[in-house]
């Protein structure tokens, strides 16, 4: 188990530190003169030369580099330009919004999907299982912030139940900042609740057909046990893998989302950024997203061998 | 080819799908020639229309007409899904193949770079690049086939891989073809319906993406008309004229949907493994 970890844990750190050449080599290297991109064509000389001391894009590329993995490592990301405050202050602030609004979506995600695939897989071959397959088709087919722009065009603009957009604040209106997440939340599940419920049906009709469920069948298990208590749980095993890697993509979907509903997240932060051309943002928020990616593909990974003792033994 | 024909009639799914892509493709393709009005054609005297003999899905906050730049818009997202995918395509096929034959350290080497390539959300891949090259549909296919190598990388290997350990690889390597040789002649032929497929749907996210791009203006750059763009300008009006946020958002989700079906379709029909299923 311990072994295990170690290796995930290795694997993990290698790809993140190649992430972090990445990065750096599209930010700073692939444009040229960093400093002629975030203050444009028509700026002074002095002004650039300014720039570019302020923020060391003079030094050679080894030196930046490594600086800036100093840098993270001991959190202290820099300053942004556009702001003028640090960027770790920016990214707390803004994580406040996002991961709430992830979470709330991977919630909506389970809630709807769990349920809709074990009815289509009860149901399997009839027209209830193709009413919820075509569902999936269609959610998705749609893309999440024109989801989000129907929402606010039933829920805010027909009939006002809930905030188009915006954001009070968790200190200023706790239950405010609940309510404008609601919205949001849903449109950015659409596509998960599609791909999650697949993965549950197919689960599900693959543990429907093992010869434990027919043994509790068999000795007179009502349906409802034998649906939740037999198969779901050993169906769950894939569908939380699947969720977890679908986290990761939430917090990047958020991006868009956040931008439908004038969320002030990190999405709202790297979209901000770009017009204001602050790539010392930008580099540091794709490096936390990634961060966060691997994260949670690691924490899915652990939770995998937790929920089912094959591949710990195997490993 | 008559045995494909005759299951592709019996396949309602491929058959929907493939209606809604020519009627996606026909409308790229006339908007070529002909529009109901000229997409560019600002009238201020008659924004915000709605749904009328004259403009059948009205006009835009200029005043243009919407279905015109529905129209056109067609144009923009076929040519950016189709050369991003055709783009990353190329690129990933080769890597794959590559990677299956050779083996060893370039195997192993393309598969730590394509975990790494999906250890970046795809969006953000897309965001980094286009804010540093600068917003352009250019741009915006470049960024879109790079996340589409590694897709194509990893399902070429794993189907080319499976072709390598065949008695019928073995036997032209025994008669002294190389693996070149044997990629083109053998291994390509037999990966490209699993291929043609990944194209299909991978060209449906494609039209996602640039949706999504041109929304956050990081797609297609005015006077163009992109869908994306026109459902976030459809936004700013949305208390005055809610219309105008369904038919651009209904055009790529109707454009998606045919794909995807397509898609699905092209597996059920294409997929030797499932007819045999069927046979049996």
């Amino acid at each position: 188990m311990l072994d295990f970890i170690t290796r995930r844990l290795a694997a993990a750190l290698v790809t993140l530190a190649l992430a972090t050449v990445v990065v750096f080599a599209i930010v700073e290297v692939l444009p040229g003169d960093p400093a002629l991109v975030m203050l444009g064509t028509d700026a002074r000389p002095d002004t650039l030369a300014a720039m570019r001391a302020q923020y060391g894009f003079d030094q050679p590329l080894m030196i930046r580099y490594l600086h800036w993995i100093g840098g993270l490592l001991s959190l202290d990301l820099g300053s942004s330009h556009a702001y003028g405050t640090s960027v770790a202050k920016l990214i707390g602030d803004r994580l406040a919004v996002t991961l709430p609004l992830g979470a709330l979506a991977l919630v909506w995600a389970m809630l709807a999907a769990v349920p809709l695939g074990v009815f289509a897989a009860w149901k399997h071959g009839t027209v209830g299982d193709w009413g919820v397959m075509g569902f999936t088709q269609i959610g998705i087919s749609i893309p999440n912030f024109w989801f989000g722009i129907l929402l606010v065009l039933a829920f805010a603009v027909t009939w006002q139940i809930f905030p188009a957009g915006g954001f009070p604040g968790w200190r200023q209106d706790p239950l405010g900042s609940v309510d404008a997440l609601i919205l949001p939340g849903l449109a950015l599940s659409l596509g998960e609740i599609a791909i999650l419920t697949r993965v549950t049906r197919s689960a599900m009709l693959d543990t429907l057909r093992e010869d434990y469920v027919r043994t509790a069948r068999a000795k007179g298990a009502p349906e409802s046990r034998v649906l939740f208590r037999h198969a779901l749980r050993n169906a769950l095993i894939p569908v939380t893998t699947v969720a977890g890697l679908i986290a990761g993509f939430l917090i990047a979907g958020a991006v868009i989302i956040e931008s439908v509903f004038r969320l002030p997240g990190i999405g709202q932060l790297v979209y901000d950024s770009i017009n204001n051309r602050d790539l010392i943002v930008i580099k540091n928020v794709v490096i936390l997203f990634t961060i966060l990616v691997l994260l949670v593909n690691l924490l899915v990974d652990l939770a995998y061998v937790l929920l089912d003792p094959r591949p710990r033994i195997a490993a | 080819m008559s045995g494909f024909l005759a299951r592709a009639r019996r396949h309602v799914g491929f058959q929907t799908g493939a209606v809604l892509l020519l009627l996606f493709a026909g409308t790229a393709l006339v908007s070529v020639c002909w529009t109901p009005w000229p997409p560019d054609d600002l009238a201020m005297r008659l924004k915000l229309q709605p749904s009328s003999a004259q403009h059948w899905l009205g006009t835009d906050h200029l005043g243009r007409d919407v279905l015109s730049r529905i129209m056109v818009g067609a144009q923009v997202s076929i040519t950016v899904g189709l050369i991003a995918v055709a783009l990353g395509m190329s690129a990933g096929v080769a890597l794959g193949a590559w990677a299956a034959a050779r083996g060893g350290w370039v195997d192993e080497a393309l598969s730590r770079t394509s975990d790494l390539i999906f250890a970046f959300p795809a969006v953000l891949i897309a965001i980094l690049i286009t804010s540093v090259l600068g917003a352009s549909a250019r741009n915006a296919i470049l960024a879109i086939a790079i996340f589409n190598v590694p897709v194509f990388a990893r399902v070429t290997r794993g189907a080319a891989l499976a072709l390598w350990s065949r008695d019928f690889v073995r036997a032209a390597a025994a008669m002294g073809r190389g693996p070149f040789g044997i990629t083109m002649r053998h291994v390509l032929p037999n990966v490209m319906s699993v291929l043609i497929v990944q194209a299909t749907i991978q060209f449906a996210v494609a039209i996602l993406a640039e949706a999504g791009l041109s929304y956050l203006g990081l797609g297609a750059q005015p006077p163009v008309p992109s869908w994306g763009r026109m459902l976030r300008d459809a936004q700013t009006y949305i208390f005055q004229d809610p219309e105008l946020a369904l038919w651009p958002g209904l055009a790529v989700a109707l454009a998606v949907l045919g794909l995807n079906m397509l898609g699905d379709g092209l597996r059920d029909l294409l997929d030797p493994r499932l007819r045999l299923l069927r046979v049996g």
